[in-house]
């Protein structure tokens, strides 16, 4: 029952958010979450599940984003004619079509002979789709207009936040049929080809086969999300299928973390907040970015999602208030350092004029606002640095480490 | 059309080897490993910015050897306290640190030199042509950036095949664990080895700076090709790199000097198509059009149809 009632709470959150945050600012995150979570999800079904890094996913989310804002223009023109609801279903499509036809020659080895496919299929379609400009409209892209197709139950469509309420039914439905696969023999077997392909082979399945039919679903699915960029966009350019595109979403699904189905919710979630929020603030968000990143990538492995997860030991204990203090003790000092760290990169950027720096003003002109920098910097990393003993005291104390009494949970 | 074919075969030995000096490095570092090293054009970026700025005060000569070894230092640097780290968890979280790092240099040059273009210059000593040939002139800069290119090709031939370190580097690549037991410091070879490589990569910064232009992008519009070159030469061969970087730059040389294409192949079949046929933009393509996909394709084609690239071991 506590699985039907998360996804009930999932539900509930998507379909209650707008109602909390109705500014239009905030209709618009909440549009690309919907579009980023699930393509980070179906990224996830390829790396995380599978086992397949690949360097091109955004080739299906924008070939079906692409086929969508086609249809689109059909509808307008009345050379087809449905409901524009079904138009993630358009770019599905041809999502899986494209998957079909590359996975049909690059799933035969994951690894780095599947990852350099994927990046030379990427760069090959980027570059075909500026070639190409009768079908892909070259550097402007193609726009479409979505209000021109039969209402949907009187709905025509002509509010962001009508689309949202579209996106995210179909970002449940598309959650739930991922979560689905992974519970398929198929997305089991996808699991155990990730982890040795050789035993998979010997039990009887030919590794190819699974990998090509977890590429497909993964194909499918960035197509759908493709479809939602489309409605929501109702235009896509060169940009959405290029080798950024693929970036950002391997960034998105490895900071979310790898390996656990919501990791990519979490890492959708972020970034599009990132993406939005802190440009407004600074325009060094993309420098803010590759630090997370890299910093995540180092000393968080499993991403945000694996940060929470290695809480349960301790959770299951029934000690998890006990790590509350000694986390409080060294993120204060830690939260510091970063903050001053955050500063001095703001004060070198701001040369010589005084800027706002959350509650205070600072100016690179001022050897004063160095030294106090300096100063700051220096205690907080000291005062962070003393503090770990007693975390980590701590923690093997909540996760019962060294202690006779206790048994590991394996 | 010969003094097209000779210029064009010119302009492509000057990329092939420039290609080259990347992709040595980038084939050393994955023989050793065994990970592709995604930021490795980002070293080549970091040579060409650290060599701008040190020519500013310096001049070009000074850059040309202070740049490489702040690049070799920093790539260090980098194995030491992050890559082998990284190592524990596997290759995928190797290759996307070093993916991270890529985004991360790009947006930190933009930090600390700008997103503009740098007006970094040849040296004045090596601003005459080098020879006119059919009324054009190859000037004396090329000359010296082939020069370079053959020279570190040959060095590292030497050191690599005939030194005893090279013999040591060969050994730790193969068999680190008895190259550990006979007493030497496995960890410390991977980390030199890391450094030289993108030391490497750094002079190739140095010198192409002035030539290909200095801004943020110079590590993507390379990175990928010297992808491109590693896996066609066969991933861990360095003759096949070599061969391979050869290849490239003189196939998208010659296809950028060609001016055929889809209309030829049509008027040599007899076919025509009238221009509102949906195919029109097939119909006109031409090979300088497609130039930049050419290696890309090839990549594809090569991985599909001989996995282990041209001159690569087969796979166990």
């Amino acid at each position: 029952m506590g699985k039907f009632a998360a996804w009930v709470g999932y539900l509930i959150v998507l379909l209650g958010l707008p109602q909390l945050f109705d500014s239009v600012l905030a209709i618009t995150i909440l549009n690309q979450m919907a579009i980023a979570i699930v393509f980070a999800l179906s990224y996830n079904m390829l790396l995380g599940q599978g086992g397949m890094l690949s360097f091109g996913h955004a080739v299906y989310f924008g070939l079906g984003g692409f086929m969508a804002v086609h249809a689109l223009i059909m509808i307008e023109f009345e050379t087809v004619y449905f409901s524009i609801t079904l138009i993630p279903l358009v770019g599905g499509l041809i999502g899986l079509v494209a998957a079909i036809f590359v996975g049909s020659f690059s799933t035969h080895k994951a690894g780095t002979v599947f990852a350099m496919i994927s990046l030379g299929i990427g760069e090959l379609v980027a570059a075909s789709s500026l070639i190409f400009v009768s079908f892909f409209g070259g550097e402007a892209g193609v726009s479409a207009d979505r209000t021109f197709g039969p209402p949907f139950f009187g709905i025509e469509f002509f509010q962001d936040v009508e689309i949202y309420y579209l996106s995210a039914g179909w970002v449940f439905v598309a959650t739930v049929f991922m979560y689905l696969f992974t519970q398929t023999p198929a997305g089991r077997m996808a699991n155990a080809v990730r982890d040795n392909p050789e035993r998979a082979e010997f039990i009887g399945y030919s590794a190819r086969r699974v990998r090509f039919i977890s590429f497909c679903t993964s194909g499918f699915f960035a197509g759908v999300a493709g479809g939602l960029f489309a409605l929501n966009y109702e235009f896509i350019t060169e940009e959405n299928l290029n080798a950024v595109t693929s970036g950002r979403v391997l960034l998105m699904a490895y900071i979310g973390g790898l390996g656990y189905f919501i990791g990519p919710i979490i890492g959708a979630v972020v970034l599009t907040l990132m993406n939005s929020l802190l440009s407004n603030y600074t325009e060094l968000w993309m420098l803010y970015l590759g630090i997370m990143f890299v910093l995540t990538v180092l000393f968080l492995p499993r991403g945000f999602a694996g940060f929470i997860m290695i809480h349960q030991t301790a959770w299951l204990r029934g000690k998890l208030s006990s790590l509350f203090l000694p986390y409080l003790i060294t993120g204060m000092p830690a939260i510091m350092f970063g903050g001053s760290i955050l500063a001095a990169i703001e004060m070198l950027h701001h040369d010589g004029e005084p800027f706002g720096f959350l509650f205070i003003t600072l100016d690179s002109g001022n050897t004063l606002h160095w030294l106090a920098l300096t100063a700051v910097a220096a205690a907080s990393y000291y005062a962070c640095w003393r503090s770990l003993g007693q975390l980590n005291a701590a923690w093997e104390e909540a996760n019962g480490v060294g202690d006779p009494t206790e048994r590991g949970p394996g | 059309m010969l003094e097209v074919f000779v210029f064009s075969t010119l302009n492509g030995l000057v990329t092939g080897l420039l290609l080259f000096m990347l992709a040595s490095g980038l084939t050393l570092i994955f023989s050793m490993m065994g990970v592709l090293n995604f930021a490795h054009a980002s070293f080549y970026m970091l040579g060409a910015y650290f060599a701008y700025s040190i020519s500013l005060k310096l001049g070009f000569w000074t850059g040309l050897f202070v740049a490489p070894l702040l690049v070799g230092t920093f790539g260090a640097l980098v194995e030491r306290y992050a890559l082998r780290r990284v190592h524990a968890h596997g290759h995928v979280a190797e290759l996307v640190f070093t993916f991270g790092l890529a985004f991360l240099i790009e947006e930190a040059v933009q930090f600390f030199w700008g997103a503009d273009t740098k007006n970094y210059q040849s040296p004045d000593l090596l601003n005459f042509p080098l020879f006119t040939l059919f009324g054009q002139e190859f000037s004396a800069y090329r000359g010296f950036m082939i020069t370079i290119s053959v020279g570190i090709f040959l060095a590292l031939y030497y050191v690599l095949t005939r030194s005893r370190i090279g013999i040591i580097i060969q050994a730790a690549i193969t068999h680190p664990h008895t190259v550990a037991n006979l007493g030497h410091n496995v960890p410390l070879i991977f980390m030199a080895v890391f450094g030289v490589g993108t030391a490497l990569a750094g002079v190739a910064g140095v010198i192409a700076g002035p030539v290909l232009t200095t801004f943020p992008g110079m590590a993507v519009v390379l990175g990928s090709i010297v992808f491109v070159i590693v896996v066609i030469g066969g991933l861990g061969s360095l003759g096949g790199a070599f061969v391979a970087s050869l290849m490239i730059g003189l196939l998208q040389s010659y296809a950028i000097a060609s001016n055929l294409g889809m209309p030829d192949l049509l008027n040599l079949l007899g076919l025509e198509f009238s221009r509102d046929h949906p195919l029109n933009d097939l119909w006109t393509l031409t090979l300088p059009q497609i130039a930049p996909v050419l290696p890309f394709l090839l990549l594809v084609l090569v991985l599909i149809f001989r996995p282990t690239g041209l001159a690569g071991k087969r796979e166990e």
